[in-house]
């Protein structure tokens, strides 16, 4: 490390993108800091999503978005089969309703050839109520994208932060930035927390708030616009009425309202996209409930009939441009990237080897870190995969996997103490329904709040 | 093994007990949670067992009874043990401490009771802060874990369990500023309603919805509705308990291919508490919202003599005719017919309005069974009909439905 500097490369944001960034670094010989300003890695923008896995069919052509997505489909799908991320490769069905929305389908097929995702295809009606049997009357045609999937968005970020912690990332977490300035000859001093990090590269990954950093760096690239989106998560019993994503056809604004089963065998509905002021409204709204019931009903009549078990609420980091802003001030050893929208999960770990090549091309001087490989298995939270409480060899190991806590999620004892005892552990009960699923079930807390409160103070 | 008993609340340690009294050998009961007694473990008021035990006791008095009363009657109860689904060749599969396990009884008998709808599944809008709990987690945490409230608290809903939340909140050190319901009144006993007027002065807000809850990280604010002016109202409070409005916890029901009741979205069950599954008999509150202890107690008991029966001599009817019901009624049960008595000789029904002098009747392909006045339907409050009509239902015709013929409001 070059004299006077606490750190390489300090990244500002541990959200997915963040998290990502910080992995990618540590595999090489430098010293890297993490700073999160929400209480956990995770917890913002990355927690409340629609969890695909994203093909990039879509995606605008040409663009940084196209063309990170689609590598990062492929990284991310290989890292989580390696790790331990709850992955399903499930298909997605895009269905026309109308008759504008069935003939703009072949141009969603040459969008997608053009962002050379060639499997895409016509479906006819009837194939697509034979492997849809419960969707709602009235469609008029389908593309099946063979290859979209769902995936962990808890265990995501959390496998990055913790390979990136493991190979010696500084990470801080309830940290926000609270002041940047240039530091003569390069580098950037950030003011965080009451303490003070002189960095020779900052990498602003701050998401709904990388406007606000981009601006005490004196840049005025582009405007976040948190766009609001409430996602309505249906009981498991409701599992059997769906087997693919089933997307709506895109507009300019939004991709629409789309119903997705979840690695944790829930199915859910939305979201909504909505453009509000506050970066910190995570409300949700009647309106916005109404407006997905109705949209559901439509699409899955039956769904709504199910009983809901959790409602969720996640601000995209909208801007005013259509593709990502990343960019590079090499001199002063600033990197921004911003605008990362609903993308960013399947996005996450292309982004990161993006930057890595922006820092490089700046003079960052990249070699493998010394050391075994970090072997990272992360706790699998997935239905489609055996989970402690089904595994005989581990309960008969350790009776704490046989002991189930949270019956509506069927997590146990030995799964909560190894997440408190991980090497990035929970600080909140939140935090440990990422980690463990705990709590996040139908009964919301009816049988087992109590228990878990005490377990997280140390009690039981 | 010949019998397991899914649950070891009243419903399931009743059944055990009487299994034992009728002399069936081999009876199990698997208990989730660490210790047995189910939801009266942490209900500190008095009354249960009033029914089923003709005295009174506390809740938590009341659980160790009924477990004292299984073991005492030779059944096994087999705590931190869950079943987790049915296998393919139709097993039950556990897990516990000891592992991973197949069962194949003769019988199973499910009691696994029912749980309130917390606030995510009533769609209430807002904020997601701490402070937000259903009874259920209100009385554990103040009674089971011995923790104070603290602050102001708001109770959504006006049943008997709410006013019991009232308590727990008051005796956790919670200050409750009001209660609410989307109904035109209580629904709970009159000494109740006074009770909480005059000793905790607590405010009942009739035809009001909570329409938002905003605060972070803590509860700092309600949004009621008025649901006839449409006015809003914002309150201050630090917690919220939202209470009632049950569900059978009937996931195991529906993974073993049950057949479910509409109304009641549990089992669908016979007199006898015999599901449209071979073998599988059901008891207490998972059948239907929460009836109280006592009640689920005897639901158990009469699952378990008609266990006994199934265990003798085998039969199991080959038709049923169910019970299907129209609006304002909000179920039936038992909801289907193959003969013989229901548990407590009667039929419970629940209404959605409040009824006054409702006649009720019931009617089969357009014939009719019987006819009679309730004195009242109260929402969430079960009224009782009598079974004599059962010897006229023809059990090859097609569903008997029950009505409200005419009522006053």
């Amino acid at each position: 490390m070059e004299r006077g500097f606490d750190c390489d490369v300090l990244i500002a944001g541990g959200g997915v993108v963040g998290c990502a960034i910080a992995r990618e670094l540590t595999l090489f010989d430098l010293r890297v800091t993490l700073l999160e300003a929400g209480p956990d890695v995770g917890a913002g923008t990355s927690k409340a999503n629609t969890a695909l896995l994203h093909t990039g069919f879509d995606a605008k052509p040409g663009t940084l978005e196209a063309e990170l997505v689609v590598r990062g489909y492929e990284q991310l799908g290989r890292y989580a089969e390696r790790v331990g991320i709850p992955v399903e490769r499930t298909g997605a069905l895009l269905v026309a309703w109308t008759e504008e929305q069935l003939g703009s389908l072949p141009s969603i097929v040459e969008q997608s050839h053009a962002n050379g995702y060639e499997p895409i295809r016509e479906l006819t009606v009837e194939e697509l109520y034979r492997r849809e049997p419960h969707l709602g009357p009235g469609a008029l045609g389908a593309l099946e994208v063979p290859d979209e999937g769902i995936i962990c968005p808890f265990t995501t970020p959390l496998a990055f932060a913790t390979e990136a912690l493991l190979a010696g990332c500084e990470l801080q977490r309830g940290v926000a930035v609270s002041g940047l300035e240039r530091l003569d000859g390069g580098g950037v001093l950030v003011r965080a927390g009451g303490r003070e990090w002189r960095t020779r590269f900052l990498v602003n990954a701050a998401g709904l708030r990388a406007d606000e950093l981009d601006r005490m760096l004196g840049y005025h690239g582009f405007t976040v616009t948190p766009r609001r989106g409430e996602l309505i998560v249906f009981d498991k019993l409701s599992r059997p009425l769906v087997s693919h994503i089933l997307l709506a056809v895109p507009t300019k604004i939004t991709k629409g309202v789309l119903i997705a089963p979840t690695v944790f065998g829930n199915v859910m509905l939305g979201p909504t996209a909505e453009n509000i002021e506050r970066k910190d409204d995570t409300s949700s709204t009647a309106h916005g409930l109404d407006y997905l019931r109705l949209e559901g009903r439509r699409i899955l009549p039956d769904l709504l009939e199910q009983e809901v078990t959790a409602v969720y609420v996640g601000l995209r980091a909208a801007t005013e441009h259509t593709d990502y802003q990343v960019s590079i001030h090499a001199d002063e050893g600033y990197v921004c990237v911003g605008g990362i929208r609903s993308t960013g999960l399947s996005g996450s770990m292309a982004i990161a080897e993006h930057v890595r090549g922006l820092l490089e091309d700046a003079g960052l001087a990249l070699s493998p870190r010394a050391g075994p490989p970090v072997e990272l298995t992360m706790p699998n939270i997935g239905e489609a995969f055996t989970r402690p409480y089904a595994d005989e060899a581990r309960i008969g190991a350790d009776p704490d996997y046989g002991r189930i806590v949270c019956f509506c999620e069927r997590v146990t004892r030995g799964e909560i103490r190894d997440a408190l005892a991980s090497p990035l552990p929970p600080v909140d009960l939140d935090g440990l329904r990422r980690r463990t699923r705990a709590h996040m079930g139908r009964c919301q807390g009816f049988f087992c709040g109590a228990e878990l409160a005490s377990i997280l103070e140390g009690r039981s | 093994m010949s019998v397991v008993v899914v649950g070891g609340g009243p419903a399931g340690l009743a059944a055990a007990r009487e299994l034992g009294r009728l002399g069936v050998r081999d009876v199990l009961v698997l208990e989730r949670e660490r210790e047995p007694g189910g939801i009266p473990r942490h209900a500190v008021h008095q009354g249960f067992g009033l029914r089923d035990m003709r005295r009174p006791l506390s809740g938590p008095a009341y659980a160790r009874r009924l477990t004292e009363l299984a073991s005492g009657a030779g059944a096994e109860l087999r705590t931190e043990t869950m079943v987790t689904g049915w296998s393919p060749g139709g097993s039950l599969e556990l897990t516990g401490p000891g592992g991973r396990e197949l069962l194949d009884p003769d019988v199973v008998i499910l009691a696994s009771g029912c749980r309130e709808r917390p606030r995510s599944a009533r769609l209430v809008p807002g904020s997601r802060p701490a402070g937000v709990m259903t009874t259920g987690t209100l009385q554990q945490v103040v009674y089971l874990r011995g923790e104070r409230i603290g602050g102001r608290a708001l109770v959504v809903g006006a049943e008997h369990v709410s006013f019991s939340a009232l308590l727990t909140l008051t005796h956790g050190g919670a200050q409750p500023i009001g209660m609410t319901t989307e109904l035109e009144r209580h629904q709970s006993l009159a000494a109740f309603r006074v009770g909480a007027a005059v000793r905790f002065r607590t405010p009942l807000w009739t035809r009001t919805r909570v329409s938002a809850i905003h605060g972070r990280p803590r509860v700092a604010e309600v949004e009621l509705t008025d649901l006839d002016g449409g006015g809003t109202h914002s309150v201050a409070c630090e917690t919220v308990v939202f209470t009632a409005d049950w569900i059978p916890d009937n996931e195991l029901a529906v993974m073993g291919g049950l057949e479910l009741d509409a109304g009641t979205r549990g089992p669908a069950v016979d007199e006898a508490l015999r599901t449209s599954r071979p073998g599988v008999f059901a008891a207490g509150n998972v059948l239907h919202g929460a009836e109280q202890a006592d009640v689920a107690a005897l639901s158990g008991r009469h699952a378990a003599a008609s266990a006994a029966r199934f265990l003798a001599d085998g039969d199991w009817p080959d038709r049923r005719v169910r019970i299907g019901f129209r609006a304002p009624l909000d179920w039936v049960s038992p909801n289907a017919l193959a003969g013989g008595p229901p548990p407590r000789g009667r039929f419970l029904v629940r209404s959605r309005e409040f009824l006054t002098h409702p006649r009720i009747e019931i009617e089969q392909d357009g014939r009719a069974l019987w006819t009679g006045r309730l004195a009242r339907l109260v929402p969430g409050r079960s009224g009782r009909l009598p079974d004599e009509w059962t010897a006229r239902v023809d059990p090859g015709g097609g569903p008997v439905t029950v009505f409200v013929a005419s009522a006053r409001g």
